[in-house]
């Protein structure tokens, strides 16, 4: 953490965050005080087994959910206290998501899928150099349902990058892949990574994906339970599962 | 008690969807009120009219005689069919009424003074029956005495024979030959100035000089008797004695009213539901075809454990039974609601003895497998679809849907329309069954409306042309005798009048081969100012110099047209029989209608300078004045006064109308909701995954909100056209089905009621809308983006 920490801006920080659900009379703790930070262009992996609390993390990050308590920053502002409008405006101007469903719209091409994003956006990419980013140009005028999972998910890529957003999300986006597939997708997420210095955080269950990142960050029980930093990253094309 | 696990499976996946199975019971209630209704209301008419005919002896064939000796009877009554033919005395009046300026008139009925009369016999519903012998006594009908406010022991007074002679109200009757009171000639019951009254024959005959003579006879036939042959019959014994030839029933004007309103709910019986029932069932289908697919993996499952296809399929076909139990639960207590509304409405217009209302438990019986059957037809085709399904395939999620390109970018401007508006465009045309048949469910609501207020708009549209193109008069006075026109000139001078137009009036039989049809000849003056000649169209038709001028109808009826040859056989004076031509032809509104040139007619009649009615123009501050002048005028038989007939149609049809208008508006609305509510909320738990999709990656509520209100928007402005035209088919289809001889409506839809209806749509279908959006503000992002659908 050191080792970047002084010449890097941060982009979130988090103090003390907790997150109580209650499911009917039970309290489940998904987050136990969680203390973070994340700089500007890193490729982050938060590891960790299912229950962890490395979903409700991301969500929090991303302003689809607040924590019962504790502050969360994103550069200088506080996400605690935005509202719901606010919130929306945050994940529309500055947070790229990928999830582990796609969720492409049906009903719309890969070229519009990733329109939908840059009608909104403040200074998007035009859709095809964002799909051509994630070396879909040929598929532009695909429907979902005409595409591999694979497809799918690098369309979901380039919709989540065409905006120029300042941090992508990516919610176990290999996790209904297959390995080739699954690294196809994860070298287009190198990509934007290193060519668009975007922070990246993606969330997965399998240690190999570690390997790509700078830093990896072990939840367990609600709690981070390690950071480690990786001296040397692995190309994506260099993994396997 | 155990409750099966599939069966709470089915009572909490109803739950789950409660509103939904609401809005569909609400619907298919509205269906099962309507036909519980209509089908209760036609029994009900019909076993109370037939009760009432039974026990009060109502007769079959009725004929009126210009003066018949005693002994005719005798003779009649031995006619082969015959079973009783009774002998009675029956004389138009005029009254004076306390508490009415202006002059009303009746009907005096003769009754035995000894015993009762055997046919048509009278309800007494207050007061007492008449003293032998009195001669200033009276049995008034109830609806005359309820409209004047009277009560038994009041007088007023009659033109009896030249005199004013004052009648006491001995009792408050009811007859089966007066169920639908009202004026010979009249469209509309005005009870105020006409009544019916009942008095002992000696006073009667002395009065008006019928001692051992009578001019009306009443006839019951027997089981099986020939009725055209019974009128053949008694034509020929009447007619050397003035007869005016017999009728049976059907020509008689209460019964016509009333058959009349029980072909209507026969109609309506099955029409009404339908729609309801039909948009219901489509409804279900919806529902039903959402549910199995959100509930492949449960199937499977099922279907894994060992459940049986036909105990899953059964378990889906429950609760689409459920559903239907839940309408009926709504649409029985609905449909007696409105059966007492309806009889009230009845109440006005029809006058029985009693008249209950019953719900039958044929037709609840009934009403329970139609609903039941709406509900599987609706549920069949996703309910096999879930039993086919080979259990590992039902493991899988649903593949996702595949789309097109839309009519947008075949027209090559897809490029410049936004993504979210090809995602409604292509949603709608992915399922262009589904959309297709939201946009006739909603169409259906406008179309309801549409009908509801045609009816409204045609007798709007009739009423002011027959009080206003037709009878351009203010007054009309009907003679008791033809009489020389001097008279007219009398009724001139009276205070008042403004102008005065002769017409003669006389009852013939119109024969073409085998066909014939009792009428009134008009004869008027074919540059008549006080009688338009005006057909639906408010076009004016010239009175031709030669032949007769009928309404459409009745050409119809008598299968003739123009040009063709009819015989006219008067029926009253010196009977003449001519052969005439139908010389023209007039799409009028009411009743059998016929007119000739006042000359020509008199020609025929081989008569002079002969008049029995005026129509008049009057200037309404003098009209008190007139009133009391034309009371006192012993020759005049009945005075129509214009505004009474419309005050009284608002009283009694136009406040009818009201009802129906209402039940229509709640009904229109209840379709046009149910159908949006349900495709909102169809589409947003199709859609949630994609619309939370978009509230993710940035998009606000009132954005996602315009997808789903999008395609709702689009459907309901796809559906107001279709509506309209669907709604003017159905307006003009029941015109075609209420082309009857009694009343023809005109096919007229006021742009009003183009407006209303869709505004009324509009907004059933934005509160709707607007409802399920609401739910869009508890979307579960984090959850939706987990689950795969």
């Amino acid at each position: 953490m050191t080792s970047t920490a002084p010449s890097v801006e941060t982009v979130f920080t988090a103090r003390r965050i907790t997150k109580v659900y209650h499911m009917g009379e039970v309290d489940v703790h998904a987050l136990r005080g969680v203390d973070l930070e994340l700089y500007s262009g890193e490729f982050v992996v938060l590891l960790g087994p299912s229950g962890s609390g490395k979903s409700t993390l991301l969500n929090i990050l991303g302003g689809l959910d607040v924590p019962s308590s504790g502050e969360v920053f994103y550069r200088d502002r506080q996400l605690t206290e935005f509202d719901d409008a606010a919130l929306t405006r945050y994940r529309r101007d500055h947070v790229g998501f990928v999830f582990q469903f796609y969720n492409l719209i049906p009903s719309l091409t890969a070229r519009e899928n990733v329109g939908l994003i840059t009608e909104i956006a403040r200074n998007p990419m035009k859709p095809v150099e964002a799909l051509e980013l994630v070396d879909l140009g040929n598929r532009l005028d695909h429907f979902p349902a005409q595409m591999s999972g694979g497809e799918q998910q690098r369309v979901a890529i380039a919709r989540a990058v065409a905006k120029r957003p300042d941090v992508l999300l990516c919610d176990e986006p290999t996790g209904a892949l297959d390995v080739h597939t699954g690294i196809l997708v994860l070298e287009a997420i190198q990509k934007i990574n290193t060519e668009l210095k975007t922070t990246t955080v993606v969330i997965t269950h399998n240690a190999v994906i570690a390997e790509m990142a700078d830093r990896v960050i072990h939840l367990s029980g609600g709690e981070i339970t390690g950071v480690e930093t990786n001296s040397r990253k692995r190309p994506a094309s260099e993994l396997n599962w | 008690m155990l409750i099966p696990p599939l069966d709470r499976k089915m009572f909490r996946d109803l739950w789950h969807m409660r509103g939904l199975a609401a809005a569909i019971s609400v619907v298919m209630g509205c269906g099962i009120a309507l036909f519980i209704l209509s089908r209760s209301m036609l029994h009900s008419l019909e076993l109370t009219q037939q009760t009432y005919y039974d026990r009060y002896n109502f007769a079959d064939v009725f004929a009126s005689i210009k003066r018949a000796p005693d002994e005719l009877i005798d003779r009649i009554a031995k006619i082969p069919g015959v079973a009783i033919a009774e002998r009675r005395i029956v004389v138009p009046v005029n009254l004076s009424v306390p508490g009415l300026d202006e002059p009303a008139s009746g009907r005096l009925i003769s009754v035995p003074d000894v015993g009762r009369p055997r046919l048509n016999q009278l309800y007494l519903r207050r007061g007492r029956w008449l003293t032998p012998r009195s001669d200033n006594e009276v049995l008034a009908s109830e609806a005359f005495v309820d409209a004047n406010q009277m009560e038994v022991g009041d007088t007023f007074s009659a033109v009896i024979n030249g005199r004013m002679k004052e009648l006491q109200i001995a009792g408050v009757v009811l007859s089966p030959e007066y169920i639908y009171e009202i004026k010979p000639g009249g469209i509309v019951p005005d009870n105020r100035h006409f009544g019916i009254f009942w008095m002992n024959e000696e006073a009667l005959s002395l009065a008006f000089d019928m001692d051992g003579a009578f001019n009306d006879l009443s006839i019951k036939l027997m089981r099986g008797a020939n009725v055209e042959d019974v009128i053949q019959r008694v034509d020929n014994l009447i007619e050397p004695y003035g007869g005016l030839g017999a009728f049976d029933r059907r020509d008689q004007l209460s019964h016509q009213f009333i058959d009349n309103e029980i072909e209507q709910n026969r109609n309506m019986g099955l029409f009404a539901p339908s729609i309801f029932l039909g948009v219901s069932a489509f409804l279900i289908n919806v529902v039903m075809s959402r549910t199995i697919n959100s509930q492949r993996e449960q199937i499977a499952a099922l279907k894994a454990f060992g459940y049986s296809n036909l105990e899953v399929g059964w378990h889906y076909i429950k609760s689409v039974l459920l559903i239907a139990a839940i309408a009926l639960a709504i649409g029985i207590p609905a449909g007696a609601w409105f059966g007492w509304l309806v009889t009230g409405m009845y109440a006005r217009l029809f006058h029985f003895p009693v008249f209950l209302f019953r719900i039958y438990p044929s037709v609840l019986l009934a009403a329970a497998c139609v609903a039941a059957t709406a509900a599987v037809l609706g549920a069949i085709g996703s309910v096999s679809r879930a039993v086919r399904l080979p259990p590992a395939e039902a493991m899988r999620p649903e593949p996702p849907a595949g789309f097109g390109p839309t009519i947008l970018e075949r027209m090559g401007i897809g490029h410049f329309v936004p993504p979210i508006a090809l995602m409604v465009v292509r949603q709608l045309e992915r399922h262009p069954i589904k959309t297709g048949f939201s946009t006739l469910a909603i169409s259906l609501a406008v179309a309801v409306l549409v009908i509801g207020n045609f009816f409204q708009d045609s007798i709007d549209y009739m009423m002011n042309a027959q009080f206003h193109w037709v009878q351009r008069f203010d007054l009309s006075v009907a003679m008791t005798d033809p009489v020389s026109d001097r008279a007219m000139y009398e009724l001139a001078s009276m205070p008042g009048v403004m102008r005065c137009e002769p017409t003669r009036i006389v009852s013939a039989r119109i024969r073409a081969g085998a066909r014939n049809r009792r009428v009134g000849i008009r004869g008027i003056e074919p540059d008549s100012t006080l009688y338009g000649l005006v057909d639906m169209d408010g076009r004016e038709t010239p009175l031709p110099p030669h032949g007769l001028l009928v309404s459409k109808k009745l050409a119809d009826v008598l299968n003739v047209k123009v040009g063709d040859w009819v015989e006219m056989e008067v029926l009253t004076d010196k009977r003449p029989k001519r052969r005439v031509m139908i010389a023209a032809t007039l799409k009028d509104f009411v009743g059998l209608s016929a007119y000739m040139d006042l000359e020509e007619l008199r020609r025929i009649m081989l008569e002079g300078q002969v008049v029995n009615g005026v129509n008049m123009e009057v200037d309404p501050a003098y009209q008190d004045s007139l009133y009391r002048k034309l009371k006192e005028t012993p020759a005049i038989a009945t005075v129509m006064v214009k505004q009474h007939s419309i005050d009284s149609f608002n009283d009694t049809i136009a406040k009818n109308l009201g009802v129906m208008k209402r039940i229509n508006l709640i009904f229109a609305c209840i379709i046009a909701a149910g159908v949006v509510y349900n495709s909102a909320r169809i589409s947003l738990s199709e859609r949630s995954r994609e619309l939370a999709t978009l509230r993710v990656i940035g998009f606000t509520r009132q954005e996602i909100s315009s997808i789903l209100l999008g395609e709702l928007a689009i459907v309901t402005l796809l559906a107001i056209p279709v509506g309209l035209g669907l709604g003017t088919f159905f307006a003009w289809w029941m015109c075609t089905a209420f082309d009857q001889e009694l009343f023809r409506f005109p096919m007229v839809v006021s742009n009003r009621t183009y407006a209303w209806a869709s505004l009324v749509v509009i907004i059933a279908s934005a509160v709707s809308g607007l409802l399920v959006r609401r739910s869009l503000d508890h979307l579960d992002l984090v959850a939706v983006l987990k689950s795969r659908e």
